[in-house]
This record gives C-alpha cells, sequence and structure tokens, in this order.
C-alpha cells in the first residue's frame, strides 16, 4: 500500500474526500464545511468535488443540524456531521442523548441512526472562550453513543473510516493542537481501525500511563523524561476510543507494571479516569503496588487563552505525577 | 371568525378554514371527499374514543401506566393520516395513538406501550411509524431529515409530524421549520393547538396571535384550521401532502382543537382551567365525533342501529386486543440489555451476566 506523509487535518481530509466516493448515500453536513471548507479545512475542496447536496453548509443550528441527519440517516443515508467546536455541541445534546443515542433501543432494532459527528475539541490553540473543552464524559455516559479520540494522523483516517461503516452513532473527537502538529505515513487506501482496540504506543514494564487524543503526545515527551532520569520503563496506552473501552489492553498492562497514571484534558471530578480507575480496582486491585495517580484538568471552566496552559496538564506535572507513582 | 372556502388558502392564513360547522351543516367543499372516506372516518374516529375510554377506565384499574387521553382530538388525527400512502413517514408524540392506529398500528401495541413493554414501540413492517416522541418538538426535526432524504433520491413520499402548541416555543420548531424552508423538504407539519400545554394557556405560550403566522417568518405556507373538523384537516393535510409530493416544498398546518381530558392521568386539570365549562362547551360545539355524526345523518349515510353494531363490534375488538396485550410475556432479563448497540459492549455483556447470575443464585427480578 501506498503511504504518504499527511497531519491529522490532512488524514481526515483525505478520507472524507474517499468516504464521498466510495459511498453515494455518505454526506457532509455542518456549518461552513462547503465553500469554506470547514473553520479548520478539514472539509477543504470537498464542496467542488462532491457539490451541494453531498457537502452541505447548514443554517447555524446544533439541533437543527444534528436532529435533521438523525432523519437523513433513519431514512438511509450516512450523515458525517461537523459541530463547529465540542462546546457548541450542547443545543444538539438532546438529539444525541435522546434520540440518536437510543433510537435503535427504542424500536427494537427496527429503526436505526448511523451517523458520525466530528468536533475539534480541547485545548491549546489560543481559541476564544468556549473553544477549548473537554467534555467526552457527557457523552460517554449516554448508552448507545460510541465516543472515539485519535491521536495520529494514521489512527484518524482509520478510526473515521470504522466510525463511517459503524452501524452506531459515533462522536470523533479531533484536538485541534494535534491538527498541525506533527505528519506521519499514512496508508493512501481506505482502512479500518477497530474501534474499542486499545494501542499500545510503547511498552515498559513498570509505569502503565493510560492517556487518548491529544495527550498521548504529550505523556510520551513525559514518558521519556521519566525514564532516562529513573531508571525505569513506562507502557503507554492509546485508548483511541473511551466508549468502548479496551478493558483487557489496560487490566494486562497494569497486571503487568503494577502501577498507572491517567491523563486527560477533562476535569477531573466525573472525568473518564475515575471509570478507568474503578475498572483497575475490580479487575487488578491486588496488582497494584501504588496508588492510582490522575493527571488531569482543573475542576475549573477552561479559562481564557493566557491560562490555558496552566489549565492543561503540563509535562511537568505528568512527570511529577510519574515519578511519585513509580517511586511510592 | 370561519371563512368561506373561497380561496381559502389565501385567507385562512390569518383565519381558519372549517368546512363542517358544529351542528353539522357543509359550509363548502363536501363533494371533494369520497363516501367511502367519510365512512372511514366516522368508523376511525368511533373507535379511536372507544379505546381511549377504554384506556382511562385501565388506567384507573392499575392496568396500564401513567396514559395521556386524546379525546377531542380524533379529528387531527384521523383525517390527518387518512391521505398518507405506505411509503410516507409518520412522527407522532405521546397524544397520537388515534393517528398511529389509523395508519397501521395495532391497538394492541400501543396498549403494550402505555402498558410499559420495550416492545410496544415497535410499529408494523410495512409503513414507517417512528413510535411517539416523548421529548417536546424534537420529532419535528426527524421528519425534516426522513423528507429530506427521500428529496435527494428522487422519491415523492412525504413526511408527516404531529406536534402541539406547546411544541411551537421550543428551539427545535423553529430550527426545523427553518431547515425546511431552505432545503425546501417534502414535510408536512401538523400543529394540533389544542390551547394548552399540560397547564399553560397558548396566550401565556407566545404573543403570536396564530401559530400557522409563524410559517412567513420562514417563507412556508402556514394554514389555519378548525381542527374539530374531519373535512377541513383532512382537505388541508391531502393538499399539503400532494403540494410535498410535487415537490413544492413543506406546509405548517394549525389545527385548532380541543384536550377534552387532563394532559396525562397523572395530571388534574381543574387545577387550572374551568374544567366544566371546557366540557360543556365542548359538548355542544366542538366535539368532533359528534359534528361529523351529525353531517352523516343529516345526509342519510348514517343511522343509530349501524352505529350500535359497529360500536358493539369495535368493543369486542378492543378488549380482544387488550387481553392479548395482557397476556403478552413479560420483558425478559436479556431483552433489557439488547439493542443498545449493534454489537453488544463489554459492559453490558458483563453487567447482564452477573445479573443473570445474581438471580440464578434466588436474586430476584422485578
Amino acid at each position: 500500500m501506498t503511504q504518504e506523509k499527511k497531519n491529522i487535518l490532512e488524514a481526515i481530509n483525505e478520507t472524507l474526500d474517499q468516504l464521498l466516493a466510495k459511498d453515494e448515500d455518505i454526506l457532509l453536513l455542518g456549518e461552513d464545511i462547503g465553500r469554506n471548507g470547514g473553520v479548520f479545512r478539514a472539509t477543504d475542496g470537498l464542496f467542488d468535488k462532491y457539490g451541494e447536496n453531498r457537502v452541505i453548509d447548514t443554517p447555524l443550528a446544533e439541533s437543527g443540524i444534528i436532529g435533521s441527519s438523525i432523519g437523513l440517516a433513519l431514512n438511509g443515508k450516512k450523515p458525517i456531521v461537523e459541530i463547529q467546536f465540542l462546546a457548541f455541541i450542547y443545543p444538539g445534546f438532546e438529539q444525541l442523548v435522546s434520540h440518536a443515542a437510543r433510537m435503535r433501543y427504542r424500536t427494537r432494532g427496527q429503526f436505526t441512526v448511523p451517523m458520525v459527528i466530528r468536533t475539534p475539541y480541547g485545548a491549546g490553540i489560543r481559541g476564544p472562550e468556549l473553544h477549548s473543552e473537554s467534555v467526552e464524559s457527557f457523552f460517554a455516559h449516554t448508552p448507545g453513543l460510541k465516543v472515539v479520540v485519535p491521536s495520529n494522523p494514521r489512527d484518524a483516517k482509520g478510526l473515521l473510516t470504522a466510525a463511517a461503516n459503524d452501524p452506531d452513532p459515533v462522536l470523533f473527537l479531533e484536538d485541534t493542537k494535534m491538527y498541525r502538529a506533527f505528519k506521519e505515513e499514512v496508508p493512501s487506501e481506505l482502512y479500518e481501525t477497530p474501534i474499542g482496540k486499545a494501542n499500545i504506543v510503547k511498552e515498559g514494564e513498570d509505569l502503565t500511563v493510560i492517556a487518548w487524543g491529544g495527550m498521548v503526545r504529550e505523556a510520551m515527551k513525559a514518558v521519556k523524561k521519566v525514564e532516562q532520569e529513573n531508571n525505569c520503563t513506562c507502557e503507554i496506552i492509546d485508548l483511541r476510543s473511551i466508549v468502548p473501552l479496551d478493558a483487557e489492553t489496560v487490566i494486562e498492562s497494569v497486571k503487568k507494571t503494577g502501577r498507572a497514571v491517567i491523563i486527560h484534558e477533562a476535569h477531573q471530578t466525573a472525568g473518564f479516569a475515575g471509570e478507568i480507575i474503578s475498572l483497575i480496582n475490580e479487575e487488578a486491585l491486588i496488582y497494584l503496588r501504588s496508588p492510582i495517580k490522575r493527571i488531569v484538568g482543573f475542576d475549573v471552566p477552561v479559562p481564557q487563552f493566557l491560562s490555558e496552559n496552566d489549565y492543561l496538564p503540563t509535562v511537568d506535572r505528568m512527570v511529577e505525577g510519574m515519578k511519585e507513582t513509580v517511586h511510592f | 371568525m370561519a371563512v368561506d372556502l373561497r380561496n381559502f388558502y389565501e385567507e385562512a392564513r390569518e383565519e381558519y378554514y372549517q368546512v363542517l360547522t358544529p351542528d353539522g351543516k357543509c359550509r363548502h367543499d363536501d363533494h371533494r371527499i369520497d363516501k367511502q372516506v367519510m365512512m372511514d372516518m366516522f368508523k376511525y374516529m368511533l373507535t379511536c374514543r372507544i379505546f381511549d375510554e377504554k384506556a382511562l377506565i385501565l388506567q384507573r384499574q392499575g392496568r396500564i401506566g401513567t396514559y395521556a387521553s386524546f379525546k377531542g382530538q380524533e379529528a387531527c388525527q384521523v383525517g390527518g393520516v387518512l391521505p398518507l400512502r405506505s411509503t410516507d413517514w409518520l412522527f407522532p408524540t405521546y397524544r397520537d395513538h388515534g393517528a398511529m392506529y389509523t395508519h397501521g398500528q395495532t391497538w394492541k401495541q400501543i396498549f403494550l406501550y402505555w402498558m410499559g413493554h420495550m416492545d410496544g414501540s415497535i410499529t408494523p413492517e410495512d409503513k414507517k411509524i417512528i413510535p411517539p416522541a416523548v421529548p417536546i418538538a424534537t420529532q419535528l426535526l426527524h421528519a425534516v431529515g426522513t423528507a429530506w432524504a427521500d428529496k435527494l433520491d428522487g422519491k415523492d413520499n412525504v413526511s408527516l409530524v404531529y406536534f402541539g402548541d406547546g411544541a411551537t416555543s421550543e428551539g427545535d420548531f423553529h430550527e426545523a421549520l427553518n431547515f425546511a424552508g431552505v432545503y425546501q423538504t417534502p414535510t408536512v407539519f401538523l400543529c394540533q393547538n389544542n390551547g394548552y400545554a399540560i397547564s399553560v394557556p397558548f396566550e401565556k405560550q407566545s404573543a403570536s396571535k396564530t401559530i400557522a403566522q409563524r410559517g412567513k417568518a420562514y417563507d412556508i405556507e402556514g394554514i389555519r384550521i378548525d381542527g374539530n373538523d374531519i373535512f377541513a384537516v383532512y382537505l388541508t393535510v391531502k393538499r399539503a401532502i400532494e403540494k410535498a409530493r410535487k415537490g413544492e416544498g413543506p406546509t405548517l398546518i394549525e389545527a385548532v382543537t380541543t384536550r377534552f381530558g387532563s394532559h396525562t392521568t397523572a395530571d388534574d386539570a381543574k387545577k387550572y382551567r374551568d374544567q366544566q365549562a371546557i366540557e360543556k362547551e365542548w359538548a355542544k360545539n366542538e366535539d368532533p365525533l359528534a359534528r361529523l355524526r351529525l353531517y352523516l345523518k343529516n345526509n342519510d349515510l348514517l343511522t343509530d342501529s349501524e352505529e350500535k353494531q359497529w360500536t358493539e363490534e369495535m368493543r369486542k375488538e378492543i378488549d380482544e386486543q387488550f387481553k392479548e396485550a395482557e397476556n403478552y410475556p413479560r420483558p425478559t432479563v436479556q431483552q433489557m440489555f439488547e439493542h443498545v448497540y449493534k454489537e453488544k459492549t463489554w459492559t453490558i455483556a458483563k453487567q447482564e451476566k452477573e445479573f443473570l447470575q445474581h438471580l440464578g443464585k434466588g436474586g430476584r427480578s422485578s
């Protein structure tokens, strides 16, 4: 398979292009995704290529976008929706939670709404207020939704393809600061990266580090420092999706290392780290050699951008937390 | 407030289109309805009335759960769906069992729904009936989406969506009308303005004089009709459906009607309105079934003995349907864990397994 170096945005753009070419029922809907190509340019060029009936500039109404996409999906279309920023999704929250997530269940499988909701999330690009949230827990708490968070270009392509082919609604979170952060070789053809299977980014013996999305690369930087300074090796797990959660990979790793650090951008209270800690307690408590640590966003609103780097888990905080865990 | 039919589609935008008067006289236009369709209307409305009365009794006996009565709204519900084809989409609310039944759902399924069975949401395979929307106005957007898909595919199906006056205050109502206007989707928006959103009367819901006038803001035709007049409902919805099929876009219909009873069996309308006066006025001028009965009798299309015989047959049939519902097997524990996703996630599979083990050890299911 031929490969080409791409960043996450380029990988997403190519995937959408190939999906549109492959399946006539796939539609893109969102605000400014047409002629403008999306505010991050994820859909650049697709409007000209596929026309206004396939790449649809919608009115500025998130409930309208998600609600009408539910109807489109009920009637055989496969909408891939872009919500401009995760913090703008709230007007469409009811449509996602009360309808998209429940349609299969309440009709006993008679009606289904396979659809993808792509949305940028996360702080770190000096965005205005409410452009930087990480509220994946809201959706992880909702039975019927899948929550996918790629951390690199290769996974972005494979996971987005898998999401588009998934029979259930998928929330696809794209970390804004990772969009153009780095390039890597991405296979040219469409391929699926299975949803629900974590990636062991790097094997190690003494500590399991669990992260997803943009925090994976930060965790890698921290691990490098910790390993250099502390004569230990760390295993890094990129969850790729928090629903479904790859429990097996997490548990096997923690059984091996006896220690775990969980990193996420989202606020601490009711953040998804709590769920992972519960899982480890249920399945691997007796293997633990130190308390599990979470290095996460604070329980404050994501602040204006001059303070956003203080809000975000820094590499220094990660290093400190990892050291404490290793040396407990 | 009623206007003559001449140019009614123009005039009715601000006024009120009525064909049948409360005393069963026809103002105009009845020649446009086939006699057989009139008889179907009467029979459907009669069976709806019998079902509703039965359901209220069963609720009081504790044999079904909380129930939303639709007495008084039979003309909207029967007249609105009779012009549909089986390939069209129907989006009812929790008060539109009459519409669901007339379009092909069985009373047994409707009983199951109100008895708390998950299977009660299953609708006939050969129809496209989405189970009742419980949140308010959300389903309008779904009806925009299904209609939009049909339009993109070059199919001439329409999507008919029911909602109430309260729903017109929700953002989704406006977003749906706006999307339907922009994409000219073949959607028929049928608002049953029964005057109350639970306890709040329409004049406190909005400063708009009518709901139909809201169509103007989105450049969608809005028509206000007498919702207790099944001929007006039928002719107006039929025309809106034909218009949508021809690719001429959506229509907003405001059918002015009356919710005879309380919001649901968990509500008591006496707390917020003069229920006695409403019932008196209703019996005199607003009962849609009585109005059609008068018309049919005036025109020698119906006799007392026919109605009596049908009533007996319908009661028997509804009793039979309820018996089947009562004998329907309780949902299993396994069913509760099904259909969340196409493939069970490990958490669901594990929770199911552990719960079944707990039950196997003598633990109790509900």
